[in-house]
């Protein structure tokens, strides 16, 4: 039976990025905030010390820092003529745990959207018509602009520090910037990374190809920082433990070096770790958020009532936590009706790996958002007429780091032990570079999210179901985005280069991102979103579901930025609109 | 878990002195912290990694423990590189996982049913890398003394090899397992301990990072990064630090 506890004015669920930043306004407003985590409290020194910190078989083998599968799992399919099966081992993508969430272990690439993304449908049917949109895409737009959404990037940018170049102030086209990006209000807050070998050798190619190579945004900062919070962050010392690891320099903004600091001290916030929130409670009307109801380490339960609720997990447990809760009306592909776990979307990797006989780029020297970046066949950056396809990916060349367990590049054909195996390793380790295209990807009516009928968790809650295959929209866009990325490659002049476009069925197995966004979606319409432009969940007024859940599609870019972005968003409507009237700000 | 840093200061060690030093103050003597050879704090004593001193086996029996090393000898074979991956000490990484949370799977999700699924799917074994070594490395052996009349490790190097090749091929049947994922499962964790930390008993003497030239858990290349193109010749670094660091002086 849950023990119940005093009211609070808000409970928020998760302290990621958007649950600190969202806690952090919130109590700034002078209201009374507990933030339930189901991870512990992870802090710098203690958990990512630098004498630890730097160990692969640890960090990126056994996956240390991303929920433990025993915890929260979800199970898997390509279509819903399959049984789905639990991801035993996270593969395809790696959520995370603790204070920080999956932003200890990002690799901090920070790009915003696109202002066509905003209104992606109606955009890509008045340049293209109707006609020409392809018959399987669900595309929908978010409901919101550039205009709205361009204070809170650069809120987020201050927060995080995020280092790069502006490609567009105020209207006004940067040398040495991404020219496609959407005119930006501010510089980034400090200068961009300094490069090594591989990112520098590919923007002198695509310079002279034409191309307009900028430095990727970086959340790892170039330079010692302080932010609005009075929080200070150190610069990248380009150690190459980046990306699925923790940063033992304070140098990758994540909510534990940037918000939690400042916000931990203030009086009027409490956070409760190693703590799982079970459900969001309902008033009898279903209309009203009466708070949650939560299970701690010794499986005590608690219930917390509260005013306004925040649920702001990983997008797969934001979903998981509505279907639950039994907020809105469940996805159903084959009626195309119900909202909540509606247009899931993934991301479309793709890449070009180089062998070099005469290059040594040291490629253990780096950090996941490291690297130079072009953007000329992104989303709709180019003239998709008569293509067949829409959407494109962002192309770059961003060395991780080389911890060899995990990266030991070989050419196709080579035997995988043995002696042969061995020389070629040692030949191929110093030399190799690869460039990336992360690509959008669209939403289709058979890719949805929903509870597994068979599979529970420690709790015995059902697990979420993942139902995803590519659409072939994304794999005629990754054929061609891919062969552009070839090009460059060429003009790079290695020994031989290895085309990766995505082929084929979505597979569990290998990582490819994190970013899985989509099934508690923003929109303008109740019934094919879940919530409005303000993050508001459209039949709960005192309910806000903020995170990648909250995107109908994804375009070819990473999402973090735009995920603070819309905590941002988020807590500026609760600040200025929704405690001045408490009610729906959005009429259904 | 019993661990030890690796400085050389045993964690067992560690936690005997405080017992006696908290033992001395009872009995109202003083006593005095000696500091040799380490530092006198244990660097991960918040949250340590999972390691085991060696000169044992954890979990394999000695034939295991044979069969193992005469698996990893093969798969990373001696030569102008390197050592071999058994005297690399990765049968002894392997062993050490074993008995450590990797060997259950503590982590992952190991509810049932279990189902073979699409290859999409991954990896849906009922079978805990315990049960994969247990299970695997006994079919193993009744599958070469029926068709060798010897244990896998009393085999020639060629004999070995073409074993290796016929599981991973899928083209050996073992009485009993899986021998496609007992390849797999020995390929990976090998792997492992070839490039992982030498802390955890395997890349002795970082052998595989002066192979490749990767210099290990060092933490800062500010003065290296704009260094392109260039041979920097690092010598790596250990989370334990490197032999030349014990200094006589």
């Amino acid at each position: 039976m849950a023990v119940k506890l005093p009211r609070k004015d808000v409970v928020v669920i998760g302290l990621g990025w958007a649950g600190s930043i969202i806690a952090n306004e919130l109590t700034d407003e002078g209201l009374d905030v507990v933030a339930i985590e189901r991870g512990p409290w992870r802090d710098t020194a203690r958990d990512f010390n630098i004498a630890t910190a730097a160990d692969e078989l640890r960090y990126n083998q056994r996956q240390e820092l991303m929920v433990r599968p025993a915890q929260n799992a979800i199970t898997v399919r390509n279509n819903a003529s399959q049984t789905a099966l639990p991801m035993r081992n996270w593969g395809s993508f790696h959520p995370g745990n603790g204070t920080g969430g999956a932003g200890n272990h990002w690799a901090g690439i920070t790009f915003r959207f696109g202002p066509d993304d905003f209104r992606l449908k109606s955009y890509l049917t008045e340049k293209y018509g109707a006609a020409a949109m392809p018959e399987e895409l669900t595309l929908q737009d978010w409901g919101t602009d550039w205009a709205e959404m361009e204070p809170h990037y650069a809120s987020f940018d201050r927060i995080a520090g995020i280092s790069g170049k502006a490609g567009n102030l105020n209207g006004v086209i940067q040398e040495g910037g991404n020219p496609f990006e959407g005119p930006r209000s501010e510089e980034y807050p400090t200068k961009p990374m300094r490069q090594p070998y591989g990112p520098t050798l590919f923007a002198e190619a695509a310079r002279k190809l034409g191309y307009k190579p900028f430095p990727v945004p970086s959340a790892l900062l170039s330079e010692a920082y302080t932010n609005p919070l009075g929080v200070t962050m150190g610069p990248c010392t380009f150690c190459g433990f980046c990306t699925n690891y923790g940063c033992a320099n304070y140098s990758k903004a994540s909510a534990i070096t940037t918000v939690l600091p400042a916000l931990v001290r203030k009086s009027n916030f409490t956070a409760v770790t190693n703590s799982e929130v079970l459900r969001v409670t309902l008033d009898r009307s279903g209309t009203r958020a009466t708070g949650v109801v939560y299970v701690d380490s010794s499986g005590q339960e608690w219930e917390q009532p509260a005013d306004l609720v925040v649920v702001s997990a990983f997008t797969f447990e934001n979903v998981r936590l509505m279907l639950l809760s039994g907020v809105g009306k469940p996805y159903d592909p084959a009626t195309n009706s119900g909202s909540t776990g509606r247009n899931y979307c993934y991301q479309t990797a793709n890449s070009v790996q180089m062998f070099f006989d005469d290059k040594n780029f040291n490629s253990f020297i780096g950090g996941g958002a490291v690297g130079m970046g072009i953007d000329e066949f992104n989303n709709d950056n180019f003239d998709h007429s008569g293509l067949g396809f829409f959407g494109g990916g962002s192309i770059r060349v961003t060395p991780i780091g080389a911890a060899p367990i995990g990266s030991r590049p070989t050419p196709p054909g080579t035997p995988r032990w043995g002696s042969k195996w061995k020389s070629e390793t040692q030949k191929a380790y110093l030399s190799t570079m690869s460039i990336g295209c992360e690509a959008s990807s669209y939403a289709i009516r058979g890719n949805y999210l929903s509870l597994d009928p068979t599979y529970k968790d420690r709790l015995g809650r059902p697990l979420l179901r993942v139902t995803f295959d590519f659409p072939e929209n994304d794999l005629k866009m990754a054929q061609y985005c891919t062969s552009r990325v070839a090009e460059i490659a060429r003009a790079m002049g290695p020994r031989q280069i290895v085309e990766r476009p995505m082929k084929g069925h979505w597979n569990s197995v290998p990582y490819q991102s994190s970013h899985v966004v989509g099934g508690f979606v923003m929109g303008t319409d109740p019934t094919t979103s879940s919530v409005n432009k303000y993050l508001q969940a459209w039949d709960v007024p005192n309910l806000f579901v903020v995170g990648a859940s909250a995107f109908p599609q994804n375009p070819g870019y990473n999402p973090t930025g735009t995920v603070g972005a819309l905590a941002f968003k988020a807590a500026d409507a609760i600040r200025t609109l929704y405690l001045k009237a408490p009610g729906a700000l959005v009429p259904a | 878990m019993h661990t030890s840093s690796p400085s050389g200061l045993s964690r067992r060690r560690f936690l005997a002195s405080t017992a006696m030093a908290a033992l001395l103050a009872a009995s109202g003597k003083a006593f005095g912290d000696v500091i040799r050879g380490t530092q006198p704090f244990s660097p991960f004593d918040y949250a340590p990694p999972e390691t085991l001193p060696g000169g044992r086996w954890y979990f394999f029996s000695p034939d295991e423990a044979r069969a193992v090393e005469a698996i990893v000898e093969r798969l990373i074979p001696a030569d102008d590189l390197s050592v071999s991956g058994k005297e690399a000490g990765c049968a002894e990484f392997i062993d050490r996982q074993l008995a450590g949370s990797y060997g259950s799977y503590e982590r992952l999700y190991m509810q049932g049913p279990f189902q073979k699924g699409t290859p999409e799917q991954g990896d849906q074994s009922e079978f805990v890398p315990r049960a994969r070594y247990r299970r695997g490395l006994a079919a193993l052996d009744a599958w070469c003394r029926a068709s060798h009349s010897k244990a896998f490790a009393e085999l020639p190097g060629e004999t070995r090899d073409e074993i290796l090749s016929g599981l991973e091929a899928g083209k050996i049947e073992l009485p009993g397992f899986d021998g496609r994922l007992l390849f797999e499962t020995v390929l990976g964790n090998t792997m492992e301990g070839f490039f992982a930390d030498p802390i955890y008993g395997g890349n002795k003497d970082m052998v595989s990072w002066k192979m490749l030239g990767f210099p290990g858990a060092r933490y800062d290349y500010r003065d290296y990064v704009e260094r392109h193109n260039e041979k920097l010749d690092l010598p790596p670094l250990s989370i334990a630090g490197r032999p030349e660091w014990k200094t006589r002086g």
